[in-house]
Order: C-alpha cells, then structure tokens, then sequence
C-alpha cells in the first residue's frame, strides 16, 4: 500500500483534453478508389435490375416488379439468384471459420458462446479436448465438470464446424491452438474488415501474437513461451505480463481501432504497418482524431506501395 | 448499471496494467480519454449540449418554465432533473431497466447541482413568493461506455452556460395584479453564471490503485468507486461512494486529493472551449449527430 503510494503522486496531473467536434471525413488516397471499380454497391431502395428473370436473394425484394435493395452493400450474382451482401452486419459464420468469442451460459453437456452473430453460438462437450489424452469417452462426471474448463464470462478461440439450419454455429476446439485464452485484449470490431486469409493466428515480428477473428473480435495477448502450448489450452498463466509487451499491445489495440474507424480491411501486413507508422506518437494519442487520420494515411501509403 | 462481463485473466490484466500505470487503452491512471463538446444541439430547449467521451455520449437539455417558489426559499428559483436512460444505450434499459440507474443518477444531480453554491438561484427569481424560473435539465444517455456521472457534468456545465432564459418584465395594473412580460426580442435574454458550476469526477478502485475516466471493463474490475463534485477553485462539493465494496480512510483520502486535482484541471479547458465555441457564432459547422 505504501509502496504504491508514493507511484499515486509521481503520476502528473494532465488537462483533459476537450474540443469541438468534427466533421469525421474518410481518409482515402485517390488511386485507393480504384479498388471499387468492378463492384457495384448499392443502398436500400437502389433498383438493381429491371429484368423479371432474376431470383430475388437476401438483401433485396421486389418493388414494382423491380428488384430492389433493402441493405447497403455490394450485389452477388451466382447464376439467376441475386443477392446484396451487406456492409454493416453481424457475423454470418461459415464452416472452418476462426472465430473468438465469449461464454455466456453453460448448458447440459454445452456452453453457449457469443461470437456477434444473430443467435449465440453452442460449443459442444464433444467437441472440446479435454485434457488428458484426445481419445476419451466423455462421462457423467466431465459433464458435472464443465464448469472446471470453461466458465461465464471466459474468452475461447474456436472454429466453427457447422451451421445449424436456423443459422446458429456449432463450435469445435479440437486442435491445440484453440481453447481458452488467458491475459489480453479483446477488441470488438465489424466482421466486414476482417480478411479472410490462410491463418488468422499471428505471430507478430513486434512480439505479440494476435487472433484476428472471422466474427470482428480480436485477440491480442502476449507471444506464449513453449511450455505453455503443451498444457492443451486450458491453462492460464496469471503471472503479470511484462511492461513492454503491455505497451505493444495497447499500441496495437489502439491502431485497430483507428484502422477501423477508417474501415482499412485489417489482416498481418495493414496491422503491422499501421504498427510502425504509431510508432511517432504516444499510444493514447491514436485515438484522437486528427492523430489516427495522419497514421491510417500513412498505413495506406505503405500497403499500397507494397502492392505496387 | 449497464455492465460488461470479462473473465478472470482479463481482470488480471487490467489490475496489473494498473499497478504499472499503463492501462489497456494507453492511458496513465489519472487520464480522461478525448473528449467532445458542442452546445447548442435542440432547438426547443433553452439550452443545450451533447458530450462524447470515447463511446460514451450524453444529451443534455435545459427548458426554463415560470413557476412558483418553493415556500422554504421564496426569493429564489430552482432546478429539476431527469435521467432518461435510452434503449438505445443498451438493450439492459428496455422497457423499465433503465429506471433504477436513473433515478439513482438524477438524485445525484440534485444534490451536486441544485443548490445556490453552484448557481445563483436568486437571479431565477422574478417575483419573490410568487413567480420564478424553474430549469427542468433533461440528461438522455444515448450511448453508455463507462464514466457516466463525468460526462453527464461535463454536459450539464456546457447547457447551463448555453442556456439563454428570455428577460421578463413585472408590470403592475390599477387593481395591484400583478403581470408577466416575455421580451420579444429573441437577443434579450439572461445568461447564466455558470463559474461554480462544479464537474464530477468519478474515480474507481482498481486493486490498490484508483483510475480516472473508467472504462466499462475497468469498472467491472473495480469494486467500489468515489464521486467527488469539484469546482473551479477546487473545492469539493460533494463526495459519494458507489459500488458494493469498501473503501478504508486512507484511500479515501488519496482518492479526493486526487479527485482534487483532477476535477480542478477540467474546468478551465471546458470554459475556454466553451467561449470559443460561442465565439465561432454561426460559422462553426454544426456537426449534430451524424458526425
């Protein structure tokens, strides 16, 4: 107590910072604006197309036998079917998909994840490992023992591994590098900017590791040493993580918030840059406007000279 | 109160974050995040201010009625305050969810904000034991992300300064009556004296460690927190505790030292944004709500 007193007063007193509000204005790069041609984006009410031999698909209906749009977004065709694939919406998962998410309730032989889709996700006890061994008949006493793996309120990273019919997602951690997280950020952010990639696990070179997550939550937790990955996920170290990693990961989980507030598509390379293009100002400046336009603007002038 | 719920290793890493004065977002413990003001946001009020404070945004509007004294203090006006906890803040405020955390709010207001130390009360009066201004401040939460009570003063200073009550003029008939003239000229008004008008800081133990500005999962680390009313001069006005848990003196202490300098120090950015707002007149782009 003593101890800490004396950090209480060494902090300085900083005024707030308060200002008038602006007028949020998109940075983008003019050649950036090439990348919309070839997609055609629509806003509810848009008509799409006159031509009655269409079918009519999710994000659309029939206004005078016009097909029209009822979301924002970019139209999809697959053969007759047309269909407006929105901007704005909650995760719409799909098999194999990476996703974090929350516990907010355990069932029988069950828990009920939150993973930002329309309906709560369900991770199966046939589903998770256990520890002890990968082949095991699951008993009355695992059931009673749920509750010792994974809790209200504790954060996994699973896949998903199938779609019910009315569109909830069933989950699997059936692989080591799924499971329960421990210490970090959880950042929840628009599934629309996560692109899809091979992996979504990353080591990042600035020496956290990162969970981009097909659902919009990204994890952000400190790179694990080896002796933690052999105890099959459900560990949790509780050991305070190092300054300097703290640092790197508000870092990080500041320039997300600011690419995401300029809709910049968020994958390794966009983050990393966005990384070292911060690295000039102090982590809690990004969040202010006229800080995060300046560092998102750079970003996008590196992602686009590494396109060439 | 609209909660969040986190995991044991979370709240073990924002404890520790703390304890090294280096919070999840990158703040130190005594920072406030970026915060927005503009007044003059509803047209049928007299007086009004919206207050973003990272996601957390307050409506705030001030209308004066002509009302009757109370009998305790015949030569003064008063104010009334209402909460409106919208649905659209969180799904938690739906239907009556919201009404608890209102009234808990509004009866807060009264006491750090309805008294003559803050507000000359007298200069509502029209005419004593009979007519004075009645300020009716409605507080609508349009968005909740933690440290409400500081946003909320911060919100309620800027509409009281923003507040423009029309000048009145007592005439007397042949019979004694007594009548009450509105001033047509929209310019004529009265302003208020919003000096003393105090800020809330709200400061919430975190570990062995209190923070400023709590976000809504540093909230759910943090077992009980202090509400301290500061004015400009730096004096405390009113101090309240909330949450379950329990305080031992000597943080109570440090956290209205700290409360002290922290409160002292949002006055003085508030005012100069505040006349320089007014100052900009019509030429500010007003950026209302879709900004």
């Amino acid at each position: 107590m003593t101890s800490n007193k004396s950090a209480v007063w060494k902090t300085v007193s900083m005024a707030a910072d308060m200002r008038l509000p602006t007028i949020r204005k998109q940075v983008s790069l003019s050649a950036s604006l090439s990348a919309l041609d070839g997609k055609d984006l629509v806003v509810p009410g848009d008509v799409i197309t006159s031509d009655t031999g269409f079918m009519r698909g999710h994000g659309t209906y029939m206004d005078e036998e016009k097909l029209t749009a009822s979301v924002a977004g970019e139209v999809e065709r697959v053969n007759k079917l047309i269909c407006v694939r929105p901007l704005k919406t909650r995760f719409n998962g799909e098999v194999g998909d990476v996703v974090v998410g929350r516990v907010t309730e355990v069932q029988q032989k069950r828990w009920k994840v939150e993973t930002n889709s329309r309906l709560d996700s369900v991770l199966l006890l046939s589903s998770v490992n256990l520890p002890g061994g990968e082949l095991r008949r699951r008993s009355a006493e695992d059931e009673l023992a749920m509750r010792d793996y994974l809790l209200e309120g504790d954060l996994i990273s699973a896949e998903v591994q199938s779609v019910f019919s009315d569109g909830a997602l069933s989950l699997h951690t059936r692989s080591l590098k799924y499971g329960k997280l421990g210490q970090g950020v959880l950042i929840q952010l628009s599934p629309s900017l996560i692109k899809r990639q091979k992996t979504h696990f990353h080591n990042l070179p600035c020496g956290t590791s990162i969970i981009l997550g097909n659902n919009g939550f990204v994890w952000l937790y400190p790179t694990p040493g080896h002796q933690d990955e052999e105890a099959g996920g459900y560990y949790t170290s509780l050991e305070p993580v190092s300054l300097s990693d703290r640092e790197v990961i508000s870092r990080l989980r500041n320039c997300l918030l600011a690419l995401s507030a300029h809709k910049v598509m968020l994958y390794d390379t966009s983050v990393l840059y966005c990384y070292e293009s911060s690295m000039p100002h102090q982590i809690k400046d990004i969040l202010k406007p006229e800080v995060m336009e300046e560092v998102v603007m750079v970003t996008r002038q590196k992602l686009m000279e590494q396109e060439g | 109160m609209a909660t969040v719920q986190i995991s044991e290793a979370e709240k073990v890493y924002i404890l520790h974050g703390v304890r090294d004065d280096l919070r999840v977002d990158g703040r130190g413990c005594e920072d406030y995040r970026h915060m927005e003001v503009e007044t003059d946001m509803v047209s049928n009020t007299d007086g009004s201010a919206k207050v973003s404070l990272g996601h957390t945004d307050v409506l705030v509007g001030v209308k004066a009625e002509i009302g009757k004294p109370r009998p305790v203090a015949r030569d003064e006006g008063y104010l009334e305050f209402f909460v409106d906890c919208s649905a659209n803040a969180t799904p938690e405020f739906e239907g009556r969810g919201g009404d608890e955390l209102g009234v808990e709010l509004s009866n807060t207001l009264y006491k750090v904000f309805g008294n003559r130390s803050s507000l000359d009360l007298k200069s509502l009066c029209i005419s004593p034991g009979e007519h004075c201004w009645v300020l009716y401040v409605d507080v609508l939460l349009l968005q909740c992300d933690g440290n409400l009570f500081d946003a909320i003063s911060v919100a309620i200073k800027a509409a009281l300064f923003n507040t423009k009550i029309p000048k009145v003029h007592l005439s007397e008939d042949e019979q004694g009556g007594k009548e009450i003239e509105l001033s047509d000229d929209p310019y004529d008004c009265m302003r208020l004296n919003v000096e003393n008008v105090p800020c809330v800081v709200t400061l919430c133990k975190v570990g062995h460690r209190h923070v400023v500005d709590a976000t809504m999962q540093e909230k759910a680390c943090s077992v009980a927190s202090l509400i301290i009313s500061v004015t400009h001069k730096g004096t405390i006005t009113c101090v309240r505790k909330v949450g379950g848990g329990s305080l031992d003196p000597e943080s109570i202490f440090e956290m209205t030292e700290t409360g002290k300098r922290v409160g002292k120090a949002l006055h003085a950015p508030l005012m100069e944004l505040l006349h320089k707002e007014e100052s900009l007149g019509k030429k500010r782009d007003k950026v209302g709500f879709l900004g």
